[in-house]
């Protein structure tokens, strides 16, 4: 099927949504998505931000949709051409929903352990306001214990579903989900029931900002002076590939392996994340990729190209690069 | 004397009884359905009549009908919406009320022609006492073999099941109220797939409104061409429109569609004009979220040519000078009205009723009553009316549901229309005087 997004025409296969043909072609036309996860089933279509205009239906209806649609959730259709960034309209609209999500986010990024990975701070940056224009009180919760090892920060939340999704999909007797209505709506575990779960951990790593942290590194370090490193282990419970975040020698935390739309590629298990912070639990393979929008360690070790780390490796300057076995 | 196809016999004593409604005619359609048609013969004379969903978009229920998805060995439902909540709008409640055999007797009609044999009516949770009228009108059929096994003798079988809601606006939205019916939190779905593909459990379904199902029943009786002929263009057949607000006669009326508003409102026969004598202002022509017009705008088009109850001729101008039959929510509103307070009342129902689903509608709604109520407090300043017209823009349209369109446009349309008078209470810092909630709510939250 072939369809037009941003005048960049692209052959996809049928059953794909515009979101993943536009991430086919790249990140400069590819919307933003804050609740969309590839990986859990029913995701996206709530955040709203990556909406785009439909010019054109198909080949075989070209009559445009008359309102932006959620390219997460909308499958391609043969023929179909698709405005985003080249639509003042979506830009603009996109705008609002930014601006929508930031009124009641409590704008604490100086505070906050997401501050650097975050996406709510990439998408402000790029469709923000300089000022707010809304002058009313936050509304603000209680901060809420998730189990022994999990942060719910719900002032922070913008209700992507994410976890919510995660809890439905991966682990096993959702004691998870949204309650209240409207923007009183909150993430709840009902009476803070913990999740117990081999696989709840998983919830950190979806979650889009920071209203859902890992108790284990909250507050040890900013993420900008962590080096994140791609290892693995024999796991029974997952595949045991996982992203470490060093600080000098120390594994301050474990999460899943991120891809450039900072998407978990696999879910880990509890084990791996939280009782495995020594080095030589692990099989180092490498740095991890960084991506476009990261503040991590650009002057560390962005721009290496494969020679020159080979370079480094053989001169032991990056010399936890030589672990590859538990002594 | 108009035509009265759905509430003629409401005065008639023990209408709501099996028996005096058959007494009337009642059931006519299910005889004559079942024993003498076939299921494609009722939606072609349905079709045929032209007519149009009543539950406020107005999408032609025969065509509607046919987009219904039959898969072998799968099955159908049907989902009668009542869950009325559009303020203003109490059509479907005096109907159920009134004469709950007719529903019934739609919605066995209407099942017949789509193949379903079971259906439920979704009623929200505050009119719990008319779901009790309709579970009883349900078991009386049933005694009757008007329902379950073997209807009527003929070969086809139906099931009607009456569920309460827990009383959310939101689940007026055909998903969402599909989403609470299988027994999940009331969010509406996005779409596609539409419900006529994968609705209820993921089978397909049709859901329509109370008075769209009732209307099967004369449509049949009759036939659509003759019921066609009733109304203007089209907009074909007869409406329930439940008026209130500052008139002689609030109530429920049956009109034939084509009337002209101005006879509707000063009309003997239906409002009898404004209360004391005072000047009409402003009229919400289809429930709370349709646009608001001015007197001379609800009167006469922008043309000049007298305005009708219709679907087009309310519509005629589109939202810069028109409006929307929408669910027939008539309300009218004298010369001392504020216009500001009747926002604000508006835009606190939409804050409180949203799913919190998607961010536009979630923060949006919430933003627009924070900022109408500086204007009642008397502190707002000249540009949020600016404001409130750029927040109302960013919602509409954008949502996942027509939700964020029903909180937005009653802001546009106020702003529109009425622009001076918010700015009179910036410049003046006018305190709108809003006690009156007070004592109604006990204080506003």
């Amino acid at each position: 099927m072939k369809v037009t997004i941003d005048g960049i025409e692209i052959d996809v296969p049928k059953g794909t949504t515009i979101l993943q043909a536009a991430r086919m072609i790249g990140a400069d036309v590819a919307p933003p998505a804050m609740c969309y996860y590839t990986n859990l089933k029913t995701s996206g279509g709530y955040c709203r931000t990556c909406i785009v205009k439909v010019t054109q239906g198909s080949a075989a209806n070209p009559t445009p949709m008359p309102k932006p649609v959620a390219s997460c959730r909308t499958e391609v259709m043969d023929g179909m051409v698709v405005e985003n960034f080249t639509n003042p309209e979506i830009v603009e609209a996109r705008k609002g929903i930014v601006e929508f999500l930031l009124i009641n986010h409590p704008l604490d990024c100086p505070v906050c352990d997401q501050a650097g990975e975050c996406k709510l701070q990439d998408l402000g940056y790029e469709n923000g306001l300089a000022e707010s224009r809304y002058e009313f009180e936050r509304r603000e919760y209680e901060m809420i214990d998730i189990g022994e090892k999990i942060k719910l920060h719900m002032n922070r939340c913008i209700l992507c579903y994410r976890c919510v999704k995660v809890a439905e999909q991966i682990t096993d007797g959702r004691v998870h989900g949204v309650i209240n209505r409207g923007d009183a709506a909150e993430i709840s575990t009902y009476i803070e029931q913990a999740i117990d779960n081999e696989f709840s951990g998983n919830v950190i790593d979806v979650c889009p900002v920071g209203a859902l942290t890992d108790k284990t590194f909250r507050f040890k370090q900013r993420v900008w002076f962590t080096k994140p490193m791609n290892a693995h282990r024999n796991c029974t419970s997952c595949s045991g590939k996982v992203r470490l975040w060093f600080k000098g020698d120390d594994v301050l935390r474990v999460t899943a392996r991120k891809d450039e739309w900072d998407e978990a590629e696999e879910f880990i298990c509890n084990g791996c994340r939280y009782d495995h912070k020594s080095k030589y639990d692990w099989v180092i393979e490498g740095p991890a990729p960084i991506h476009r929008q990261s503040v991590i360690s650009q002057n560390k070790y962005a721009n290496l190209d494969e020679k020159k780390l080979q370079e480094l490796k053989n001169q032991k300057a990056l010399g936890f690069m030589k672990i590859d076995k538990k002594p | 004397m108009p035509r009265k196809l759905l509430i003629q016999n409401v005065d008639v004593p023990g209408i709501s009884s099996l028996e005096t409604y058959r007494a009337h005619g009642g059931y006519a359609s299910v005889e004559k359905a079942l024993k003498t048609m076939r299921p494609e013969d009722v939606v072609e004379e349905v079709k045929k009549s032209g007519l149009r969903g009543r539950g406020g978009a107005g999408f032609p229920t025969g065509l509607k009908w046919s987009f219904l998805a039959k898969p072998e060995g799968v099955p159908r439902y049907l989902v009668c919406n009542a869950d009325e909540s559009e303020p203003g709008t109490f059509k479907d409640r005096f109907l159920m009320e009134k004469t709950p055999h007719s529903l019934v007797e739609g919605m066995i009609t209407s099942a017949y022609a789509l193949g379903v044999h079971t259906s439920y009516i979704y009623i929200r949770g505050e009119f719990f006492y008319v779901a009790r009228i309709l579970e009883n009108a349900i078991k009386e059929a049933y005694a009757a073999g008007l329902l379950g096994k073997n209807i009527l003798g003929t070969d086809f079988s139906l099931d009607c099941h009456v569920h309460v809601g827990a009383g959310a606006y939101i689940c007026g939205e055909e998903t969402a109220l599909l989403e609470s019916l299988e027994g999940k939190r009331g969010n509406p779905r996005i779409k596609p797939p539409f419900p006529a593909v994968a609705g209820l459990y993921g089978c397909p379904t049709v859901v329509n409104n109370v008075e769209t199902i009732a209307a099967v029943a004369p449509i049949v009786n009759m036939g659509g061409d003759e019921y066609a002929k009733i109304g203007i263009g089209k907009s074909t057949g007869t409406k329930l429109i439940s008026a209130s607000g500052h008139i002689n006669k609030p109530g429920v009326y049956e009109i034939e569609l084509g009337l002209p508003v101005e006879e509707f409102i000063y009309g003997e026969e239906y409002c009898g004009g404004m209360r004391n004598g005072k000047k009409l202002k402003a009229v919400v022509a289809g429930g709370s979220s349709v646009p608001i017009l001015p007197a001379d705008l609800i009167l006469k088009t922008a043309n000049g040519e007298p305005r009708l109850m219709s679907y087009e001729s309310l519509g005629d101008g589109g939202f810069q000078t028109g409006t929307m039959l929408g669910s027939g929510g008539f309300i009218v509103m004298n010369e001392d009205t504020s216009i500001v307070k009747n926002l604000f009342t508006f835009t606190r129902f939409y804050h409180h009723e949203s799913c919190g689903q998607c961010s536009p509608c979630r923060e949006g709604t919430g933003w627009m009553e924070k900022i109408l109520q500086k204007f009642i407090n008397g502190t707002a300043q000249e540009s949020d009316v600016d404001l409130l017209w750029d927040v109302q823009g960013k919602i509409e349209g954008k949502t996942i549901c027509p939700f964020g369109e029903a909180a937005a446009w009653p802001v546009a349309a106020a702003i529109r229309h009425f622009k001076d008078e918010f700015l009179e209470i910036a410049r003046n810092k006018k305190f709108v005087d809003i006690s009156h909630y007070e004592k109604l709510n006990g204080g506003l939250s």
